[in-house]
């Protein structure tokens, strides 16, 4: 597996005098070491706790949710309070309902999916599992951080402007989210400003760091890492950089443009003839659905960009829990090239019904069917990675088999709904909210539930309770099957999304003890979570203490110390000998191999020695520091 | 801990086979010609699905039960293999044959309904949605729509539509919150939105479509049962979004003909009768 090319690439840094292995030094002030943080270590805990308080605080918009759509009169202390007139003596008014929805779906979707997996494990552990002191641009990587929470102020900030909170969905489709103020639609006002400007804000920070990302992983490797030794945790971080890359600036631009619709009387998206029932609105020559193109150019992709991360991260766990190689490690890779390639190309399934063309509407349908051609490569080959195992049965091995199972039983139904045909009965149902909900939503966190359990030893130096952690995890994995396989059902019944009550139609009655049945799991679901927050937070400070490899992994970042230094490896600029996963390894003196270990007394490592040579014929001593 | 796992996997795999299996909740009842084929559409992906879910959930569970490490004991080790190239060709190719195949044949219903033009004798409904309401618009007894025009669009006189009074076609034009259509006849509507995107959902005849502002958008179906049936808004609209109905008539040639004839008041009295007579399944 010697890659000669790859090699070469890992060569390209600036020499550096020896000793030099930091290029900043480690702060000493309170505030430049944990709040305007140029290590990326820190930053990456920035963003984790970002997306911690975003994620309970988008949970408890979900309760709220399922307490309106089951007893749409009930009365819900503190609401009044919170929401004013649009909650009157706790009761939430169709509005707040739909502010809900669009509040959960944004804080969950830019605040939590993109920001955790990538942003929080990705920025911690890509630069030590490819052996480097930090990012290649760390003050940009703050900036990234400090504008994502800016974005997140602004976001919250449209709970409490007048006319509340924005009510236009997470995809605010114009012609509502242009003209809503003018059409008198509760938090079309102010609060839509503000949920655009956030949106936008996010674009930029976004940008910052998938820059960041890419740069990193392809200049900053250490001695001997090939691409083809990466963890699979890299490709899929590295994939996520080019999708961002590549999605947020098209919605960034579309974001602008609806923002001038609304501010400057431009007419992107609105066309003319359009009455509120008396007179003619001012705008003409604008079109709803261009929106819905530039929104899911960068929705679908924002998709994989939730999904990715979580892939690597299971890919990495099961292996270092299955003691086994990954199966088929470079069909992952390509798999996960794959995924990302075709998720540029098919947009327009969220589209089907929307007016566009119907012959590109197949087009798209098409295309779409194929995502399910990696997609099932990567699960064939993390069944393939778990036979003939000997599997671990620690927390993050638990929620990284979740994941497998979430990710199929998710997935699997967007060969239903990237049908043109089917989509006619099922779009826009609770098919759709159950499919998206399991394999974007539960497993992606799924995906970070395992990357906590599995890094958190390596961030803090502290073993997280691991009674406490499958109290989570049985908990957790049940009630999110009962609360999402019953929405299928629901979506074929046809029950439709963001609706308010499910009161007006006969056809949804007979529903009732499936709505009831779905907000119970909620409520239970979302209570253990408290178990996770206690778990965390207690074994912070009093947690049983962790060596440098509790796991017995093999990567780099268990070359080190828990937590490692400010430099990462305490001046030392590791040299890697081997690929990423060598577990069970014959004749060899333990199951595990790690990447640093130089020792080729076995066959298997036939190729390690022709690699070790060039370097030594290279004379390279400090690749490290840039 | 492996046993368990596998046991709930295996357990949540049959409950839900078996919530789709008895089939407490299904569909309602289809009436539409077209959503013959959608149904047997979605009953073949569907076992598409659940041959994929099922073996993949019972693998999962499989290997987590087998290959449970069973004691401390580390020298025992797992098998070291990096992959199979050939498995993975093989298992790609079958994927890749079953997904495109059934994304193929997915396009024949949506080919009838978007590829062909209304047949002829098809006959024409324009639906013009506002918040929060389902205007639908008829060209009554000379069979011709009047001329409409957004300016004149006035709420406060009942003018939803925009109707041109003065325009000779609009005298017997008739505009009603009811969707009426003949029975085993092509209807052909004409979608538009005033104001926000709304769309058109009728569960029983498996259509939706978006009204989408500044489009005019052509559908066409074929009703085969009588009966009064609901229709529904399917694309978010603003706060009352969730009550956006209205009702769909099927009628039989004959009582359609007469309906359509009617003058205004009339057909609302006619059509209040019909709702009494034909009632929600």
């Amino acid at each position: 597996m010697a890659e000669v090319e790859t090699v070469e690439d890992a060569h390209d840094g600036h020499e550096h005098h020896a000793g030099e292995v930091h290029r900043h030094p480690a702060p000493t002030s309170f505030i430049r070491k944990y709040i305007f943080s140029i290590d990326h270590k820190v930053i990456g805990i920035q963003y984790l706790l970002l997306a911690m308080f975003s994620v309970f605080v988008g949970l408890i918009l979900s309760v709220l949710m399922r307490i309106r759509l089951t007893w749409p009169t009930a009365a819900v202390p503190g609401l009044a309070w919170f929401f004013g007139e649009a909650a009157p003596g706790g009761v939430m008014n169709p509005e707040v309902y739909l502010a809900l929805v669009t509040m959960h779906g944004t804080m969950m979707v830019f605040f939590v999916l993109t920001t955790a997996p990538q942003g929080g494990f990705g920025n911690y552990f890509l630069p030590i599992q490819i052996g480097a002191d930090d990012m290649a641009f760390p003050v940009l990587n703050m900036l990234s951080f400090w504008v994502t929470f800016v974005g997140l102020v602004v976001l919250v900030a449209a709970f409490f402007v007048t006319g509340g909170a924005p009510t236009g969905g997470w995809t605010g489709y114009p012609t509502l989210s242009a003209i809503g103020e003018q059409l008198n639609v509760p938090g079309a006002g102010r609060g839509t400003d503000l949920w655009i400007i956030s949106i936008a804000i996010f674009c930029v920070a976004s940008l910052l760091g998938a820059l960041n990302f890419l740069t990193t992983m392809l200049n900053m490797r250490t001695r001997g890492l090939s691409l083809m030794r990466l963890p699979l945790t890299c490709w899929s971080w590295f994939t996520t950089a080019v999708l961002a890359l590549l999605a947020f600036p098209v919605l960034l631009g579309g974001g602008i443009l609806l923002l001038l619709d609304r501010m400057a009387g431009t007419s992107f998206f609105v066309p003319g003839g359009l009455s509120n029932g008396e007179t003619l609105l001012p705008h003409s020559g604008g079109s709803p659905i261009l929106w819905q193109h530039l929104f899911w150019f960068f929705g679908h992709p924002e998709v994989y960009i939730a999904i990715l991360p979580g892939m690597g991260a299971t890919s990495h766990i099961l292996s270092t829990f299955a003691r086994k190689p990954v199966f088929g490690y470079r069909a992952m890779v390509f798999a996960m090239f794959g995924i990302g390639l075709l998720g540029f190309f098919v947009w327009g399934h969220h589209m089907f019904i929307s007016g566009m063309n119907p012959y590109t509407a197949m087009t798209f349908s098409i295309l779409t069917l194929s995502i399910g051609v990696p997609s099932a490569v990567k699960t064939f080959n993390w069944l393939g990675t778990l036979w003939g195992a000997k599997i671990r049965f620690a927390t993050p091995m638990l929620f990284a088999i979740g994941f497998v199972s979430l990710f199929v039983a998710g997935g699997i139904t967007g060969i239903v709904l990237g049908q043109t045909s089917l989509d006619l009965p099922m779009h826009d149902t609770y098919f759709v909210l159950g499919h998206f909900h399991l394999v974007m939503g539960v497993a992606a966190i799924f995906g970070m539930f395992a990357g906590v359990y599995f890094w958190f030893p390596k961030m803090f130096g502290r073993m997280m309770s691991e009674r406490l952690g499958r109290i989570h995890f049985w908990v957790t994995f049940a009630g999110v099957y009962a609360i999402f396989i019953p929405m299928h059902i629901m979506g074929i019944v046809g029950m439709p999304r963001r609706y308010a009550q499910f009161t007006e139609y006969k056809f949804l009655e007979t529903l009732h003890p499936l709505v009831v049945f779905v907000t119970i799991a909620v409520f239970v679901t979302a209570a253990i979570q408290i178990v996770f927050l206690f778990n965390f937070i207690y074994s912070l400070f009093k947690g049983p203490k962790a060596g440098d490899n509790p796991w017995e992994a093999t990567t780099l970042e268990w070359a080190t110390t828990s937590p490692p230094p400010h430099d990462n490896f305490a001046g030392i600029v590791p040299t890697v000998y081997r690929g990423a996963y060598e577990f069970s390894v014959p004749g060899a003196p333990n199951d595990f191999i790690m990447q640093t270990d130089p020792d080729p007394s076995h066959e298997h490592e036939a190729a390690a020695p022709a690699v070790l040579e060039r370097q030594g014929g290279n004379g390279d001593g400090q690749q490290n520091g840039h | 801990m492996g046993r368990v796992l596998a046991v709930l996997i295996w357990l949540i795999t049959l409950l839900t086979v078996i919530l789709f299996v008895s089939k407490r909740w299904w569909f309602p009842e289809n009436i539409s010609q077209h959503g013959v084929g959608i149904d047997r559409q979605f009953t073949i992906t569907l076992l598409v699905v659940a041959f994929a879910f099922v073996a993949a959930q019972v693998g999962l569970g499989y290997t987590v039960w087998k290959y449970r490490a069973t004691s401390d004991d580390k020298k025992e080790r797992a098998t070291y293999s990096h992959g199979n190239n050939r498995l993975e060709v093989v298992w790609t190719a079958i994927t890749a044959l079953i997904f495109i195949s059934l994304a193929v044949a997915g396009q024949r219903v949506w080919a009838s309904l978007h590829f062909q033009d209304a047949p002829p004798g098809t006959f024409e409904i324009r639906v013009a949605a506002q918040q929060f309401q389902w205007n639908f618009h008829y060209p009554g007894k000379d069979k011709a729509f009047g001329r409409t025009d957004p300016k004149l669009i006035n709420d406060g006189n009942q003018n939803f539509v925009g109707l041109d009074d003065t325009d000779e076609h609009a005298k017997d034009d008739i505009v009603a919150p009811t969707l009426v259509v003949p029975l085993n006849r092509p209807v052909r509507l004409l979608l538009r939105s005033r104001d926000v995107t709304h769309s058109l959902w009728i569960p029983n005849m498996r259509y939706k479509q978006d009204a989408v502002p500044g489009l005019e958008i052509p559908v066409h179906f074929t009703a085969q049962k009588v009966g009064q049936y609901e229709i529904a808004c399917a694309e978010l609209c603003g706060q009352l979004h969730y009550k956006m109905g209205a009702k769909m008539l099927v009628l039989p040639e004959e009582e359609f003909q007469a309906l359509m004839a009617m003058s205004q008041p009339d057909f609302q009295k006619q059509r209040d009768e019909y709702l009494k007579k034909y009632k929600l399944p």
